[in-house]
């Protein structure tokens, strides 16, 4: 049984045509199957089972292939994400100025871990690679905004931020 | 596209963008003023993009006909940004927010007066123009020669930089053997971290025979900390371009890929706005510069996967599987994308392509040591003052990236270890200082010359958990092809473990060591090979620090949590009851005005009582 997501699918028609095309355009491609995956995940914001199964269709690559290669790279997810998606970095030079217990805050104020998604699915949170500006380490994101020079303290201002717009 | 026009964009842009080039007013201009903003990365995330708007709007709406305001690639000192530089006085203001840009309009443009409070200061107090700035002084601009200078989205601000005269060059007065003993006689070599000699590496996929070949770029740049790769695609991203087109006239290949990490979209952007306008002036595609050389260029996109970055597993990814390395041979000269030759080289490695064939081998195997030729670029981070990109000629020492360049350690602590070359490298403790960065000198020490990661670490990092997080790294992004990587790194991390948590027996130290060089020894690629480096490294430098933990119980930094011990100084507590209030684990307990006292079996060690308490009466120990 395919590990997934229990939310349940709710991929609209428009939605499978716009892949439907787009596969059939990358079908006579070398190579296909991640750019296909690529768009998939920026359509539906995750690739979930029903969307794995229309890739394997159309670009004729077997379901376990698409799952393999789903679970392979750490960008494709299987979770839908949150409407405010939160990114703590933890590569190196954020892990050295203390980005670690930031990410613990995080995980106490929301109760979730790295990769899910609260239940109201406002939140989701993951623990990311070097997202490339060191110079403002330790460095959280939420969707596009982004916190630099933050201490764990600043976090739970940052979320009631986002939970007030809602 | 015949060499007549591009000559005379090149003259006809000079006139728009010359006075970057130097300090001086050049006459003939068709500007006085160059306003120059940082758009890369590091300076986009504060708000650069807005100051450069803003600063246009301000310059339009003032009629300041002969003031240009551009984008550029990352200057390097980043952590000064968002940065501005005004050209050729070479004023160089930094950390600029768009509300101060109407200040530097009227005060700097109009009134010719510098805005003192936005000036950069320099380590010795005084604000000075950017050519003067001392941590520039040591670098020397190679691969990054563009990078803060012209638009990355503009071709011909490129062209005016002798950019495609190389292309050019190669395409109409050089032959194929010519390209590459070039290249092998400039001793470039490979800048993604191995250090293969570039020039061999076009021969061999140059003699393999197919009737396909490709040239592929490895924009994959996963190590933690470093940004080289990135920057020269935001900064400079026709230089790949240009370079690869090179590439694949030596070696007979017609297509091309550039795999880039996702995470980079601005690189991305830049880089398929590179390849759209090189395709719009013919330097792309059928019959370049009316030769019958075609050649075109596609993006590949990664999807969050370190081992891609080796360079079979990155061409098993174009090719839409689970990126998993192959063993070599045959290497991708002989059978490489598709299984086609193939030609793979680094992002920065294709930076110096150009401009060694534009002006020969001497150009380029003048500068640097006996064995490593040529400059590096270094991604500085971690405890270090000037946070940032910096290139170097190799050979210069690591006390003089630290100190010279990158401003030494802040807040007066004492620099205590680098570490090169990401989850692959080492350690060099900071008794090594001295040692000349090139990759013999770094492979020596049991460090690596790795892509150009330098993180620099101060006495309250704890190399044992310097160690621990590397080795987390690795566990999470071994494929899982082969046993000693994916178990052996995990029984390795599981072992530092113990040793953080002070439950380690000095035999497990051995045990350790024995697992590394198994791991080593066994692993099919570059990951697993180099993935005991850190823990190795530490080990043979800091030993001490593992025997404090180990053997005392003890973490001299202060940093592995089931060591530390947070207690409270009954004399400076006022018994405020803040922090047992913020306590999230109820562990303090106390009565108002009296000193409170903190439960150690219910403590988190999460540090937030210390961070709340206003008398300072909390301490780790």
């Amino acid at each position: 049984m395919m590990k997934g997501s229990n939310l349940p699918f709710n991929g609209t028609t428009e939605q499978e045509a716009q892949l439907r095309q787009k596969l059939n355009e990358l079908r006579s491609k070398d190579g296909a199957l991640m750019p296909a995956m690529q768009f998939a995940q920026e359509l539906y914001g995750y690739l979930p089972y029903e969307v794995q199964l229309i890739i394997s269709e159309e670009l004729g690559v077997s379901l376990s292939d698409v799952y393999g290669v789903a679970t392979f790279y750490s960008q494709f997810s299987l979770y839908p994400k949150g409407k405010y998606r939160i990114g703590i970095c933890l590569g190196t030079a954020c892990y050295v100025k203390g980005s670690q217990d930031i990410y613990d805050r995080l995980q106490q104020l929301l109760g979730i871990k790295s990769g899910e998604c609260t239940a109201d699915r406002l939140f989701s949170l993951d623990a990311t690679r070097c997202v490339g500006c060191c110079g403002m380490s330790p460095v959280m994101t939420v969707n596009d905004d982004v916190y630099g020079r933050i201490k764990p303290d600043d976090v739970e201002g940052i979320l009631a931020k986002y939970r007030e717009r809602g | 596209m015949d060499i007549k026009q591009l000559e005379q964009i090149k003259d006809t842009t000079f006139k728009n963008v010359g006075n970057r080039f130097t300090h001086a007013q050049l006459d003939g201009m068709n500007f006085d003023r160059q306003v120059l903003v940082c758009c890369s990365t590091g300076c986009s995330s504060e708000s650069s993009q807005k100051i450069r708007e803003r600063l246009a709007k301000l310059v339009e709406e003032k009629g300041l006909k002969r003031v240009h305001v551009g984008g550029t690639g990352c200057f390097g000192l980043c952590a000064a940004g968002p940065v501005v530089v005004v050209y050729p006085d070479g004023t160089f203001y930094s950390h600029v927010k768009p509300e101060d840009a109407d200040e530097i309009v009227e005060s700097h443009l109009v009134n010719n007066v510098e805005v003192q409070r936005l000036l950069y200061v320099d380590a010795d107090g005084k604000t000075k123009p950017i050519n003067e700035i001392e941590s520039y002084c040591k670098q020397m601009r190679h691969a990054l020669r563009n990078c803060g200078v012209i638009d990355p989205e503009n071709i011909d601000e490129y062209i005016a930089r002798e950019g495609y005269f190389a292309l050019y060059k190669a395409l109409t007065q050089m032959t194929r053997d010519e390209v590459v003993d070039v290249v092998t006689e400039s001793g470039l070599r490979g800048r993604g971290g191995a250090g293969f000699l570039t020039g061999r590496k076009w021969k061999f996929t140059k003699d393999a025979t197919g009737d396909k070949k490709y040239v592929c770029c490895n924009a994959d740049e996963g190590d933690p900390g470093a940004f080289m790769d990135r920057s020269v695609l935001e900064g400079d991203p026709h230089c790949v371009v240009e370079a690869m087109a090179i590439a694949a006239y030596a070696v007979g290949a017609d297509q091309g890929y550039v795999y880039v990490r996702a995470e980079y979209p601005i690189a991305v952007e830049r880089l398929q706005k590179a390849i759209d306008q090189a395709r719009a002036y013919g330097l792309l595609g059928n019959n370049i510069f009316g030769t019958d050389f075609c050649f075109d260029l596609e993006i590949r996109l990664g999807a969050g996967a370190f081992v891609c970055g080796e360079e079979t597993a990155l061409m098993t990814s174009i090719e839409g599987h689970r990126g998993e390395p192959r063993p070599r041979p045959p290497f991708p000269a002989q059978k490489g994308l598709f299984g086609k030759p193939t030609l793979l080289n680094n992002v920065e490695t294709y930076a110096n392509v150009a401009q060694i064939v534009l002006h020969g081998a001497e150009s380029y195997n003048t500068i640097g040591t006996e064995r490593s030729k040529g400059t590096k670029v270094f991604a500085l981070g971690g405890k270090i003052n000037n946070t940032g990109l910096v290139e170097i000629p190799m050979g210069t020492s690591l006390k003089e990236i630290i100190y010279d360049i990158g401003g030494g350690i802040p807040n007066g602590k004492a620099f205590k270890a680098a570490q090169t070359g990401g989850p692959s490298g080492g350690c060099i403790p900071a008794s090594l200082q001295d040692i000349p960065i090139d990759y013999e000198s770094l492979s020596a020490i049991g460090s690596m010359m790795g892509s150009g990661g330098l993180i620099v670490l101060d006495e309250d990092n704890c190399m044992v958990d310097i160690a621990k997080f590397y080795l987390q790294f690795t566990v999470d992004e071994s494929c899982g092809k082969c046993t000693p990587c994916r178990i052996g790194t995990r029984r390795l991390y599981e072992m530092l473990c113990k040793v953080t948590e002070g439950k380690a027996t000095l035999e497990d130290l051995d045990k350790m060591e024995e697992l590394c060089y198994y791991i080593k020894d066994n692993s099919l690629c570059g990951l697993g090979q180099s993935a005991p480096n850190p823990v190795l490294s530490t080990l043979k430098y800091f030993r001490e620090e593992y025997l404090a933990h180990v053997v005392e119980h003890r973490c001299p930094a202060g940093v592995c949590k089931s060591l530390l011990k947070y207690v409270i100084d009954a004399e400076k507590c006022k018994g405020c009851t803040l922090c047992a209030r913020n306590c999230p684990a109820n562990a303090i307990s106390g009565t108002v005005k009296q000193p409170h006292q903190i439960d150690a079996d219910k403590c988190l060690k999460c540090g937030i009582c210390a961070s709340k308490c206003r008398f300072g009466a909390i301490s780790k120990m």
